[in-house]
């Protein structure tokens, strides 16, 4: 804001050529300083990052166990991979979770957005409110919800069948609870971003069109979600990116149990690498992995974004 | 040219005949009146926001043999003592000092560090060197944490980075992709005049960063200070696979760690889960606007 008024009185705004040498001479070469600015960071970032990966890829072609000495085995580890209970019901928990929760979370948070961006009393209560789980630990809410679940809600529910026990130790159902958990807590952030689209749309289009009698219903379907596509796109490729990558949900909730019934992949590389030995066989796990999510969210990008183009 | 483009909106609304002389009446009205049917809607919605945080706080007050029943009476005499006992089994004053050693120190280094490779970036995206870098770091954001996990704590372990010192580096770089986008965007909209004035007084790149940049990236520096707080705060899986000496325990480690130890003690066990909420939710509380303001603009880029 500022800005403007600082450089507009300046009389130096001339032809490049009129500045002392100084400034001439950065024209041409880049300050050394500027490299100064970034080597360093980058090669600690290569270092810690991109490293890591490499070493990961690596691994995954090997069959080292943590520790000790290792050969390589090929595409041994991946073929594997694909013949292991453990890892293919895994991959089916951690997707089926994914997609319902970051359905359920965007359906809701779309709908509270709706709602905090009309005219209603206290509303920026309200959106303090809705952002609170955003500032707290998934581990520790976790704790809660997982004391909800076994101790209170039998109690409250004892008609319904599958909640009078607890739902968390219930091989079919335990991942529904993980569901309510990823859900009430991903919606704070979702909320803002959708709220942050809502607030872009100018409130005239509402007006003009209620003047050529649109009703709520096809002003949503017409002017809110089109102009709130992009946010959409990007909302949807978060949540089902970090569903997928679910831990702490579950350390809080079920520990992977009963049995392995919720194992998230994450988990699953956790425990078989630090704890079972699995070094190398989960890091070919973990390369599969993030192919999977890359190809996942590429082709979310594009077919979401092939029907933002339709607006 | 803004005189141009705004002269026909201002005729417009006065030309438009309204189809409908209720929908107009109707236009007045939404731009005033309070929509009660929303608010009780979003007021059901935000107790289930609340719900487990009474639930929380209730449960964490009552005496053991207070806990049965549904969990959501409200205690007969408030049982301070579990925070007293959730106090000493966490060893809370050691995990609190390193939560808020690692918090504080990620969030300074991110600060410092991520604007100034920024800096360098958006400043010199036309060279290919900083260009080249600069989609490096971009790439990186689409890699998932699960295949960097288990090389990360070999490595962390022979660089003796596997304490608190290093959990503040590792947030700094893993945060550095999604940063450098943040501030390039914002840093590409400063006028570059600024700094060529100063350049022309004498001032050093270094001087230039610190004196007329830095200062002006301050709501940047909110947002990406907001986001790498309540990341640093909360995560767990970092501290649980990096740090080694139980002495380094952060909060939320130390509320995994104990679990076990509480048995069926759950009241204490709840004292300990708030203690470990309340620092962030109370900064939370009295910023509410500020820190959603910060993430909204760092969500919109």
């Amino acid at each position: 804001m500022a800005t403007p008024v600082l450089t507009r009185p300046r009389p130096e705004h001339t032809p490049r050529a009129s500045r002392p040498s100084t400034t001439r001479r950065r024209v041409g070469a880049t300050p050394r300083a500027f490299y100064w600015m970034v080597v360093p960071a980058v090669t600690v970032f290569a270092l810690l990052h991109t490293v890591p990966v490499l070493i990961g890829v690596f691994f995954s072609f090997t069959n080292y166990a943590g520790f000790g000495s290792w050969s390589f085995v090929g595409f041994g580890n991946f073929i594997a991979l694909f013949q292991d209970d453990r890892v293919l019901k895994a991959y089916g928990f951690t997707f089926g979770f994914a997609i319902v929760a970051t359905i359920l979370t965007n359906v809701i948070s779309l709908a509270v957005a709706v709602g905090l961006n009309a005219k209603i009393a206290f509303q920026s209560t309200f959106r303090g409110i809705f952002f609170i789980p955003y500032v707290l630990a998934i581990l520790v809410v976790g704790y809660v919800f997982q004391y909800f679940f076994a101790n209170s809600l039998p109690r409250i529910l004892s008609g319904v069948p599958v909640l009078r026990d607890n739902i968390l130790t219930n091989p079919d159902w335990a991942w529904t609870a993980i569901v309510a958990l990823a859900v009430w807590q991903s919606c704070a952030f979702a909320i803002i971003l959708y709220l942050a689209g809502l607030q872009t749309i100018p409130q005239e289009l509402y007006e003009a069109s209620a003047i050529d009698g649109a009703t709520p219903r096809r002003q949503f379907r017409s002017i809110t979600f089109p102009m709130i596509s992009a946010f959409f796109t990007i909302n949807m490729v978060l949540s089902l990116k970090g569903f997928l990558q679910t831990f702490d949900h579950i350390i809080a909730l079920t520990a992977g149990g009963p049995g392995t019934s919720t194992e998230s992949i994450t988990l699953l590389i956790f425990r078989g690498g630090f704890q079972g030995g699995e070094f190398a066989y989960q890091s070919a796990n973990a390369v599969l992995f993030v192919i999977v999510i890359m190809l996942v969210s590429f082709l979310q990008f594009r077919v979401l974004q092939r029907k933002e183009a339709d607006f | 040219m803004a005189i141009i483009i705004d002269a026909p909106a201002a005729v417009e609304p006065s030309i438009r005949v309204p189809r409908d002389p209720r929908a107009v009446r109707r236009i007045n009205a939404n731009r005033t009146r309070i929509n009660w049917w929303a608010t009780a809607l979003i007021a059901v919605c935000a107790f289930t926001v609340l719900v487990p945080l009474y639930f929380a706080v209730i449960t964490a007050l009552k005496t053991p043999d207070q806990l049965g029943g549904t969990g959501f009476e409200l205690p007969n005499s408030f049982h301070w003592q579990n925070f007293v006992d959730a106090w000493t089994l966490t060893r809370f004053p050691q995990a609190l000092m390193n939560t808020a050693l690692i918090t504080v120190g990620a969030v300074v280094l991110t600060l410092l560090t991520n604007s100034l490779v920024a800096y360098a970036i958006a400043r010199n995206l036309h060279k290919p060197f900083f260009k080249g870098v600069y989609f490096y770091l971009l790439s990186a954001i689409f890699i998932p944490f699960p295949i960097i996990m288990l090389p990360v704590v070999k490595e962390t372990a022979l660089f003796g980075l596997d304490n608190q010192v290093g959990l503040i580096l590792l947030y700094a770089v893993f945060g550095l992709s999604l940063n450098v986008f943040i501030y390039v965007a914002f840093i590409k909209s400063i006028p570059i005049e600024l700094e060529e004035a100063a350049y022309t007084d004498g001032a050093t790149t270094w001087r230039v960063y610190w004196q007329i940049i830095f200062p002006l990236l301050t709501p940047m520096n909110a947002t990406v200070g907001i986001l790498t707080c309540v990341w640093a705060w909360n995560d767990f899986i970092l501290p649980l696979v990096v740090l080694s000496d139980p002495a380094a325990r952060t909060l939320q480690l130390s509320q995994f760690v104990f679990q076990g130890q509480f048995n069926t003690n759950y009241s204490a066990a709840f004292a300990s889960y708030l203690m470990a909420m309340a620092p962030l939710l109370i900064v939370y509380i009295f910023a509410q606007r500020w820190v959603i303001s910060g993430v909204m603009r760092g969500s919109i880029k």
